[in-house]
């Protein structure tokens, strides 16, 4: 056991374990959607809605036998596992197998929950998917800035309690709703600022600051939420929400259209801030710039790319988009700023932006799979299912581990990130 | 400067170190990866967090630190209180009332903070005059008490920074501990000081278990701990949730998702009557203070841990397994953390909430950082962080100031104890010479 022997082999044993243990997971979910979900469904059909009250266009319900429906499906779980163990496959079709595999899943359990149950609202469910994505896909977004610049953000949960804060204060007591989301944003991009001095000029320990600065903005905002806003409730934190917009024939389409087009601002904000963040770091020289300092930043520097100011710059972009974020989560939703209002979200983006690879679309997929198991668990609890919303919560983060462990493929961070430069 | 980022320096053992990595691990990008370790080979930087977190500051700027912190925690006191903010609108025309109005709210707060946590002379005086001797001590005992999991799950920090990890995963362990202890505090009939020992020895398993799972994923796969940690302490959450959700394991009779609670048997005694809180497990404390110190400087496993922690390479050309030793590391350090689980279930609370895990996990990783990671500075800064708990309870009783400041001031502390050249910078100290003070330098995911 020499130490030139020991990765080699490693790394063979992993491609091969990898590839079976993928056919592996297939075939096990293929079979749960077989014997669980097929086998011990309810008596009675699982029916989906698709149109909300007052839709202009009326779309039939779906209802579904989930026996025959969960073991088709199943079936085909299997099948895609055993060609994905016996076959190499091109990168495209991998990805339509796994994406084929979930969906089954998704479809056979959501079949297996509604059966013999009130009707399951399907715009609903998604509408509340995308509500619970949007601080998720911001937050992510942040990360991936701040990483892909070189500087590990765990603060990202801070970023929106104090977004989430200064958000509702400030458009409860001047009675703008902008000025609240520019606040929010800013107070986002204020801890970021902190998290890049401390992290660049101080060269603190990144994990260890982030985790302390989440302490910080906990304890602040749970200090003035006590001290000033409960005192003062009526003045400081009552603010308006923002109302839904409706983009004029898109937000028409039936089913997609009350999901995608009929949202508040904080929608339409996150489309273009994924847009933004993927084009601006895989299509722009500064986006090549910005890797090449997440990724070497000696050689960066030595082609003249200025490395600290590159990092100043990012981190804080991203504690403004995470501000916004935060920011969504009260004067996007429920209005009010409650304590630790952000309960975790953060951490949960951070496991998004993991599980994306560092990449805003794989971060921002995640999200959305994210915020679907959330929304799932509220939605299960009105129709009355069995299945523990405890569980679907836990989702996230079983996931995430499962991802680190490298079941899902290889995760690699960027190469300089968390490592201060210092100029020699 | 450039020193810092190739590793611990010459006083660590440089010659294997050499012999290991002159034929290149083959690892080329895998050192600053997430998944470090086995799966891609331990190329690339030793830990430096270790270095950071064991030489971070002098002792100086540790006192600094703490002291501005107190200041700014003042002055945020002083200037969120109306009384204060309305005095400061008439600066000009009373410029002596400001000041003094903004003394006098800060200075009222930290007064109260201190009744609550070393002495309140009020109850000196009455016991003199017949009062009860018990309360003089009140204040002290609510410190230990509060200090208590904070030096168990402080320790379950600091002891994988020793050998190279950061848990941040106290929370789930404390919750892992707390349960099991509580389990069989409640659900097991056993004689007197059996059950409490049965108890607090499930504790221990139970924070073991879920710190051992993190061991076994790093050394198996390469997940890095810090994630694996995060993650983990969410599922522990819901899984309490889910658990106390279920009829074996909840009161009867109760609306809320709350355990029965544990016996008498199994609870941990007091230790100055029954009036005072302070109870058998900061003994507990105390001892695992003092088994991690041997257990660091006189066994194997600790020559090993350090080793580890200072170069897993050099480790693993010396013949010993990093692996190895993470898992046995994340299995001890579970088990302190869990230990504090114990001694929150059995010595103050009895009953099982969905809350029970608090902060404490979060707080150990302050208490470590500050404790720089050593077993006796670990107490210190438990007791430190425990009387600021218990005296911002009082605090929050005497003046309705939030006891949140505490949470503010700790986390200060830590930021400041974090960044040395900042506090010499604000107290105008002149800086030590480059190498004899680390501070703490930051590192990739890789470590």
């Amino acid at each position: 056991m020499t130490a030139t022997a020991i990765p080699v082999v490693h790394r063979q044993r992993a491609a091969i374990d990898r590839k079976q243990a993928i056919a592996g997971v297939f075939v096990m979910l293929g079979l749960v959607d077989i014997f669980v979900f097929g086998f011990l469904a309810d008596k009675g059909d699982a029916v989906f809605t698709f149109t909300l009250n007052g839709a202009a266009v009326s779309v039939p319900n779906l209802s579904l036998p989930p026996g025959p429906v969960s073991e088709g499906l199943g079936a085909l779980s299997v099948v895609l596992g055993l060609v994905y163990a016996a076959t190499t496959l091109s990168r495209l079709s991998r990805r339509l197998a796994a994406a084929a595999v979930m969906l089954s899943f998704v479809v056979s359990f959501l079949c297996w929950s509604d059966a013999g149950r009130i009707p399951l609202p399907f715009v609903s469910l998604m509408q509340t998917t995308m509500l619970a994505s949007i601080p998720l896909v911001l937050g992510a977004l942040s990360g991936c800035l701040c990483e892909r610049s070189g500087v590990i953000n765990i603060a990202i949960e801070g970023q929106l309690l104090l977004g989430a804060f200064a958000g509702a204060v400030i458009a409860s007591s001047f009675g703008s709703l902008w000025l609240g989301l520019v606040t929010g944003s800013l107070a986002g991009g204020l801890l970021g600022a902190l998290l890049a001095v401390f992290a660049i000029r101080y060269v603190v320990d990144q994990i260890i600051l982030g985790v302390v600065l989440n302490v910080f903005a906990s304890g602040l905002t749970g200090y003035l939420y006590d001290q000033a806003l409960v005192p003062y409730q009526n003045r400081l934190n009552s603010p308006a929400t923002f109302t839904s917009i409706k983009i004029p024939v898109l937000g028409d389409i039936p089913i997609i259209g009350p999901i995608l087009f009929d949202s508040t601002i904080f929608l339409y904000i996150t489309y273009a801030a994924v847009a933004l963040v993927h084009i601006g770091l895989f299509k722009t020289r500064w986006g090549l710039r910005v890797r090449a300092v997440g990724e070497h930043p000696t050689a960066a520097d030595t082609v003249g790319i200025r490395v600290l100011w590159t990092r100043y710059r990012n981190v804080i972009l991203g504690g403004l988009l995470a501000g916004i974020g935060g920011a969504s989560l009260t004067i996007g939703s429920v209005g009010s700023f409650g304590k630790d209002i952000s309960s975790g979200q953060g951490y949960i983006a951070l496991a998004a932006m993991i599980f994306g690879r560092w990449t805003p679309l794989g971060a921002t997929g995640a999200a959305l799979l994210f915020g679907f198991s959330v929304a799932l668990a509220n939605v299960l609890g009105t129709i009355g299912c069995p299945i523990p919303s405890d569980f679907l919560l836990m989702l996230p983060y079983v996931a995430t581990i499962i991802a680190v462990a490298g079941f899902v493929g290889k995760s690699q961070a960027p190469k300089a990130d968390g490592q201060p430069y210092v100029k020699s | 400067m450039s020193e810092h980022s190739t590793g611990p320096g010459g006083s660590e053992p440089a010659g294997p170190v050499d012999l290991a990595e002159s034929p290149a691990p083959g690892a080329p990008g895998g050192a600053g990866g997430w998944q470090s370790g086995a799966a891609r080979g331990l190329g690339g930087v030793p830990s430096s967090l270790l270095n950071a977190v064991l030489e971070g500051s002098s002792a100086v700027v540790t006192v600094l630190a703490i002291f501005t912190a107190i200041v700014i925690g003042g002055l945020l006191i002083a200037f969120s209180s109306p009384t204060v903010l309305h005095a400061w609108s008439h600066l000009f025309s009373a410029p002596g009332a400001a000041f003094s109005q903004a003394w006098d709210v800060a200075a009222s707060a930290f007064s109260a903070m201190f009744e609550g946590a070393i002495v309140n002379p009020h109850t000196v005086s009455a016991a003199f005059h017949g009062g009860s001797v018990a309360a003089i001590f009140n204040p002290l005992s609510e410190t230990t008490v509060n200090a208590t999991p904070l030096i168990l799950s402080g320790l379950a920090v600091a002891l994988a920074f020793r050998a190279g990890l950061f848990n941040i995963g106290a929370t789930g362990q404390f919750i892992g501990g707390a349960f099991i202890a509580g389990w069989i505090g409640f659900a097991v009939h056993m004689p007197m000081i059996l059950h409490v020992v049965v108890a607090v020895i499930g504790g221990f398993v139970g924070g073991s278990l879920t710190g051992g799972f993190v061991g076994y994923m790093k050394a198996r796969t390469g997940a890095h701990e810090v994630i694996v940690t995060i993650m983990l302490n969410y599922v522990m959450e819901f899984l309490l949730l889910f658990l106390l959700g279920l009829a074996v394991f909840r009161a009867p009779g109760l609306p809320n998702p709350v355990s029965p609670p544990v016996a008498n048997n199994a609870t941990l005694p007091h230790l100055a009557g029954a009036s005072l809180r302070i109870n058998a497990g900061f003994l507990l404390a105390l001892a695992a203070a003092v088994a991690v110190t041997w257990l660091l400087n006189r066994t194997t496993i600790g020559f090993e841990l350090r080793t580890v922690g200072a170069n897993p390479n050099a480790a693993r050309s010396a013949g010993m397994s990093p692996e190895r030793t993470w898992v046995i590391v994340m299995l001890i350090c579970g088990g302190l953390a869990g230990l504090a689980g114990a001694s929150v279930i059995l010595g103050t609370d009895f009953s099982l909430t969905p809350q029970i895990y608090g902060t404490y996990g979060i707080d150990a990783i302050t208490v470590a950082l500050l404790g720089r990671a050593k077993p006796g500075g670990v107490v210190l800064a438990a007791l430190l962080y425990g009387s600021l708990n218990a005296g911002g309870v009082t605090m929050q009783g005497l003046t309705q100031i939030p006891v949140d400041i505490t949470t503010v001031i700790q986390a200060l502390i830590v930021l400041f104890v974090a960044a040395p050249p900042l506090v010499r910078e604000i107290f105008h100290l002149r800086a030590r010479r480059v190498g004899e003070e680390g501070q703490l330098l930051a590192k990739g995911w890789g470590s």
